[in-house]
């Protein structure tokens, strides 16, 4: 029976089932940080428990570290949470990349850069961000604390099967469209509940023509559409970017793992408890104007009016959203001021995101009301980013250089969005206070953000782009 | 964990939907690498002001709902971030039962392994309840066994439940314990692993 990669990897992972009970599933990889998994080791020991299988554990301090002056961090409640990964790590044997080994970074950027995601693989990580992973064909899913404690002690979840989903994007991506535009068009378009209770896979001509940094960005915000998981079924565009990593067989294990990482796909006329399609002509560069990652539009539109909603409850979320975000019905999204530009988080901090900026602001300047800064994804996109002279566009052009880290996507460290101060932001995720109290979030693609930075506005980034001339 | 079966207490309406998890715990309140002691931060910026001064209208600064332990929002409660420390901040305040049309998947799980119990109701029930409880203090009785919320005047909605969640919430297992169980299964699929 044709089956979808979903279904596949599921089944090769089932350590026990019976009915009437989730089945009993076998982790391969577990990502940790620094801010989800004190109290998991705390639990551990209180319990007499050991790591099972540490060699399949790897740790980084991502979510608190600083970006810049990173020998002192001076939040004491900080320090011990980033000394505390370590001592945990330590003590039980985890692979640390702490705050200053080469191959510190974002875990959802490190994982992959590493060769440690790969496609068949189960990967949890106390973060719902660890969709990200998906788009190696992976089933990849964020987890809480205590299953944290869980996995670090048995290897294993109990998890209850989820219903399939398939997003299918059909047609070629428009000039100027990216990525992100493609992942805040679904969410715009179904909700921020489509996917729950789902695991969706992207399918489509549009999704096949993706890289895979662009694939992790679709990905990445699966969790912002609600769904368990997101990923792409892997193909040659996968292989190519695994072979020669780190932690992936060599040579000719890598041909014969290769070609069992294909077969995982998604068997043709498998079926799916749900399908949910848009067009790539649907799809142009998207800004988000409210407070949750469903309310944004074309560059081009406006904020929408309350007569626009029919659904009295919808209207008053409309009402609460402008309130917060001190916007009035109608206005047109490329009038907004913004006040901040960031570039970084595990959705679009990857050395393809920056070099895409830096095309749009190579020569330019940033506007002087904004404050830009650049947060590359690791230790290793800054390098690249460096070893090319992408730092010195950034620079020149007056964005701030800094270290990696989560940051301003979630403002845990000191890079924080003032109140009341509004941000075009290359992050997932715009919800109320969510880079810092009071802030007001603009979700937008690396380039967008790189013209807004010029403008001082949200603003149409096709007008810095040279558009291809179509080939006769 | 601490059992939970049944819970006799003044609802809190929350007539809010898409209720993130940042909301129900903002990043600053983190860094704690304990447990407990989330609760005085819950709803932080809902329920304060910059100056740390109540914010009266907000619904957990209303004195008739203090001590509820009974809160209820509506759709796709608790999205966003994997934070455990939500559920955790929940719990800490004193929260015991959750009722909304739907959750997001990681806060659901994340509330079982708490204690916590989330209850499912239609959203045409939700609705009810809400206006129900903004209009009066309003008490329900709470029955997981029975799978039942029970209205002071009456009214009655049954509630659907995994039953291996339910087994857990009532027993107030704890899973690792009984995954160790499966020790076997798990050491064989290794192998077998190992051996591909």
């Amino acid at each position: 029976m044709a089956k979808t990669i979903i279904e596949k990897i599921w089944e090769q992972h089932i350590v026990f089932e019976e009915a009437g009970k989730p089945d009993l599933l076998y982790i391969d990889l577990h990502l940790l940080h620094e801010v989800t998994s004190p109290q998991a080791f705390e639990g551990l020991r209180l319990n007499g428990r050991k790591v099972r299988r540490p060699d399949l554990c790897f740790a980084t301090m991502d979510h608190n570290v600083p970006t810049r002056n990173r020998e002192t961090i001076k939040d004491p409640i900080s320090r011990k949470q980033i000394k505390t990964l370590q001592e945990n790590c330590e003590e039980f044997g985890v692979p640390l990349a702490g705050i200053n080994h080469p191959d510190q970074g974002i875990v959802h950027v490190i994982g992959p850069e590493l060769g440690l995601t790969q496609p068949g693989k189960t990967i949890v990580c106390g973060d719902s961000h660890t969709s990200t992973h998906g788009a190696f064909g992976a089933l990849a899913f964020g987890i809480g604390t205590s299953e944290v404690e869980h996995v670090l002690s048995t290897q294993t979840l109990w998890q209850s099967k989820p219903k399939t989903m398939q997003i299918r994007i059909d047609g070629e991506l428009g000039f100027g469209v990216s990525a992100k535009d493609v992942i805040l068009a679904i969410i715009s378009k179904y909700g921020v509940d489509l996917g729950t209770g789902h695991i969706v896979e992207y399918t489509g001509e549009a999704i096949r023509s993706l890289s895979m940094e662009e694939r992790m960005t679709i990905c990445n915000m699966s969790i912002e559409a609600g769904a368990r998981a997101g990923l792409i079924s892997p193909d040659e565009t996968t292989i190519e970017y695994l072979r020669g990593r780190r932690h992936v067989p060599q040579g000719e294990a890598f041909d014969r793992a290769a070609a069992k990482w294909l077969a995982l796909a998604t068997d043709e006329g498998a079926a799916y408890d749900a399908t949910r399609t848009i067009h790539a002509d649907e799809i142009s560069p998207f800004v988000t104007w409210g407070t949750n990652p469903s309310m944004g539009s074309g560059i081009a539109e406006h904020v929408p009016y309350a007569t626009d909603y029919e659904d009295p409850a919808d209207r008053e979320a409309l009402k609460q959203a402008l309130a917060y975000m001190q916007l009035e019905e109608g206005a047109p999204l490329s009038s907004i001021e913004i006040q901040h530009v960031f570039i970084g988080s595990c959705t679009n901090a990857r050395i393809g995101d920056l070099r895409a900026a830096s095309e749009i602001i190579a020569g330019k300047k940033v506007h002087p009301s904004v404050t830009a800064i650049v947060v590359p994804g690791s230790e290793s996109v800054k390098r690249a980013a460096e070893a090319e002279g992408l730092d010195r566009i950034f620079l020149e052009a007056g964005f701030e250089w800094r270290e990696t880290g989560c940051s301003m996507c979630l403002a845990m460290n000191d890079d924080a969005v003032p109140a009341g101060e509004r941000c075009a932001s290359t992050s997932n995720r715009n919800f109320e206070g969510r880079q810092g109290a009071g802030s007001m979030t603009h979700l937008v693609s690396p380039v967008m953000a790189a013209a807004a930075a010029i403008e001082g506005h949200l603003t149409d980034v096709r007008n810095y782009m040279k558009e291809p001339v179509p080939t006769a | 964990m601490e059992p939970i079966n049944k819970i006799t207490s003044v609802m809190t309406p929350l007539d809010r939907k898409n209720v993130d998890t940042d909301q129900i715990i903002s990043k600053e309140f983190l860094k704690r690498i304990e447990r407990t002691g989330f609760g005085k931060y819950l709803f932080y910026h809902w329920r304060f002001h910059p100056d740390g001064s109540p914010i009266q209208e907000f619904v957990l600064n209303d004195p008739r709902f203090q001590g509820s332990e009974i809160l209820v929002a509506q759709e796709n409660f608790g999205c966003g971030s994997s934070r455990e420390h939500a559920p955790w901040a929940i719990l800490d305040y004193g929260f015991r039962v959750v009722i909304a049309p739907s959750y997001a998947d990681i806060f659901y799980n994340n509330c079982v392994k708490n204690g916590i119990l989330p209850i499912r109701l239609e959203e045409q029930e939700v609705d009810e309840l809400i206006r129900k409880g903004q209009q009066e203090v309003f008490q329900l009785d709470i029955n997981l066994e029975e799978q039942t919320v029970t209205g002071q005047d009456g009214s009655r909605y049954a509630f659907s439940i995994d039953p291996y969640w339910k087994e857990m919430l009532l027993k107030g297992w704890d899973e690792i314990a009984l995954t160790i169980q499966y020790d076997s299964y798990i050491s064989a699929y290794e192998q077998k692993q190992q051996q591909a």
